[in-house]
């Protein structure tokens, strides 16, 4: 069986986001890695090859620095690293064309990703490939297990949690896991490091990268809050809860 | 532009986004079409200002959610402009009947104008990203940014049957009843942090949180260090929250916890770090200990609910 995971290398959550230009600096971000949900796919990816003897393919779309992250999937275990060279902000609509591509060139019978990655934050990419490819997608799952030709998974619903079945290509959208996150080894990272990484461009998979109805205007630091009211000492409280009441009406 | 809003039910109900995805159409000056999948919430849905008709839609596809069926069911009901929840659900119908309709979908928004030019945070909130959409476009808006239409309307319901094919199903649900109010879900939320000491200090937030009916929640910290469940963890990497007050408690505010509250409309921090980050996003900041801040603000607050 063929799994693909779907990666993004994006800052990371302790980085600093700083603004340039009326963009976000990428050059300035300390430190980047793979998306923290984006792991918990991995893993659960791992679990499935181990449980049927699968072949792990990893694949993200993005400019040269993300086939590090290649090679950390690789690290952990994953057998085929694919890279789809992009630059820039892509429109999302673009990203999962040449994910849905990728994933059916490998002939993959399932997919997994994270819920949504940590610069975007849009949580697009899982169903809207699922969509591409005519499959089943289960979002905000924490596990996918395998048995009888069936996929069950364990989602959030209104009530609690539910288990739900598929049958046949699906796509599942990974919240932080159940699993705790496994570590390379030192044999894993020296092998990882001569593992070739596949580059696919978008000529490649067929997927013409047209003029986006979207237009990216300005990135911007969030808006500064006015300073707020600060009182030294609990004897306070009372009178901030009247504020709430008074002043903010929340109360 | 014509603008369809795909409502979001909670139960048998309208969910309160739904009154604001219609009155982010409204304030375009957009009469919208409202799409209640399974028919749910039709007659209030015809009721709110603005609304120009609604379509009830049935099919044996909305007894489960399927992002899939729904997409497929609801698609050819749609006009340029949909309009949908930013919730769990709403993103996924979102995405699919974007990548069905091959048009861009933009998630999270919280503001947007004329144009259309809309923005929404990006990087959990420690940017923004201004956008301008030139044609077709599936926006899903962030609960809580937009102001909500009132309801004193009368609009023609349309009703159609239209299902479609459902590729899960559901093989088990485990109720956890005792579960207490969701953090995304609440208008006031009380969170602790590593300043709390330890996990069973959280029953002195739990007893203000049931004082006032707000959501108990979490930074980091906690979650990862002491085993609080991942559901109540606000931040880049749990839920981005946006409630009408943020009481925060013995919580730091690192650049993660902020990402995922910085947008309430009002935050009270409690913290004995005169110096802590949090102070720099409160509206209100009491510094002080959680041991001595707490007492007072639980006999405060049943004294006004009294």
């Amino acid at each position: 069986m063929n799994i693909s995971v779907l990666l993004k290398q994006v800052p990371d959550t302790t980085a600093k986001i700083s603004i340039s230009n009326g963009k976000v600096d990428e050059d300035s971000v300390s430190k980047w890695s793979m998306s923290p949900y984006d792991e918990y796919a991995l893993e659960a990816g791992m679990q499935l090859k181990e449980a049927t003897g699968g072949n792990l393919i990893a694949i993200t779309c993005g400019p040269e620095r993300t086939k590090k992250m290649l090679t950390d999937a690789a690290a952990v275990g994953a057998d085929t690293l694919v890279h789809i060279p992009i630059e820039g902000v892509k429109d999302s609509t673009h990203i999962q064309k040449l994910l849905a591509a990728a994933v059916e060139r490998f002939d993959s019978s399932v997919i997994l990703c994270g819920k949504q990655a940590a610069d975007t934050n849009g949580g697009s990419t899982g169903p809207g490939v699922a969509e591409l490819i005519g499959a089943a997608c289960v979002t905000l799952v924490s596990e996918v297990k395998f048995s009888d030709g069936k996929f069950t998974t364990i989602r959030p619903s209104s009530s609690g949690i539910e288990k739900v079945m598929v049958d046949g290509l699906s796509v599942f959208a990974f919240d932080k896991g159940t699993s705790e996150l496994r570590r390379p080894n030192v044999r894993g990272i020296m092998m990882a490091k001569k593992k070739p990484i596949e580059s696919i461009s978008s000529d490649d998979l067929g997927v013409a990268l047209d003029s986006s109805s979207l237009v990216v205007n300005s990135q911007s630091p969030p808006p500064e809050k006015p300073a707020g009211q600060k009182f030294e000492g609990a004897e306070h409280v009372g009178e901030v809860v009247l504020k709430l009441r008074n002043e903010a009406n929340v109360i | 532009m014509d603008f369809t809003v795909i409502a979001e039910a909670n139960g048998d109900s309208l969910h309160p986004t739904t009154y604001q995805l219609i009155g982010a159409a409204a304030s375009m000056g957009s009469n919208p079409t409202v799409i209640c999948p399974n028919g749910t919430g039709a007659e209030e849905a015809a009721k709110i200002n603005g609304v120009e008709k609604v379509i009830s839609v049935n099919g044996d596809c909305f007894n489960i959610f399927d992002g899939g069926a729904w997409a497929s069911s609801l698609s050819s009901l749609c006009g340029d402009i949909i309009l949908i929840s930013a919730s769990p659900n709403g993103r996924e119908i979102g995405s699919r009947i974007a990548a069905k309709k091959d048009i861009p979908v933009i998630q999270d928004v919280t503001s947007m104008t004329e144009g259309i030019t809309v923005s929404r945070p990006i990087y959990s909130g420690k940017a923004m990203e201004s956008l301008t959409i030139t044609g077709s476009a599936v926006i899903t808006l962030r609960p809580n940014s937009f102001e909500a239409a009132l309801a004193e309307n009368n609009a023609p319901i349309n009703v159609v049957d239209q299902s479609a094919d459902v590729k899960i199903s559901i093989q088990e649900a485990i109720n956890k009843a005792s579960e207490r109010l969701d953090v995304t879900e609440a208008d006031i939320i009380i969170s602790g942090g590593r300043g709390m000491g330890t996990i069973e200090n959280f029953s002195h937030l739990e007893e203000i949180a049931d004082t006032i009916g707000a959501a108990v929640g979490a930074s980091r910290a906690v979650v990862d260090e002491w085993g609080m469940p991942h559901r109540m963890q606000v931040g880049q990497t749990g839920k981005t929250v946006t409630p009408s007050l943020y009481i925060a408690v013995g919580i730091s505010g690192a650049i993660q916890h902020l990402a995922g509250m910085r947008s309430s409309k009002y935050i009270l921090a409690i913290n004995k770090d005169s110096d802590a980050p949090i102070f720099g996003v409160a509206d209100y900041g009491i510094v002080a200990s959680w041991e001595d801040a707490i007492p007072s603000l639980k006999s405060a607050l049943s004294e006004l609910q009294s």
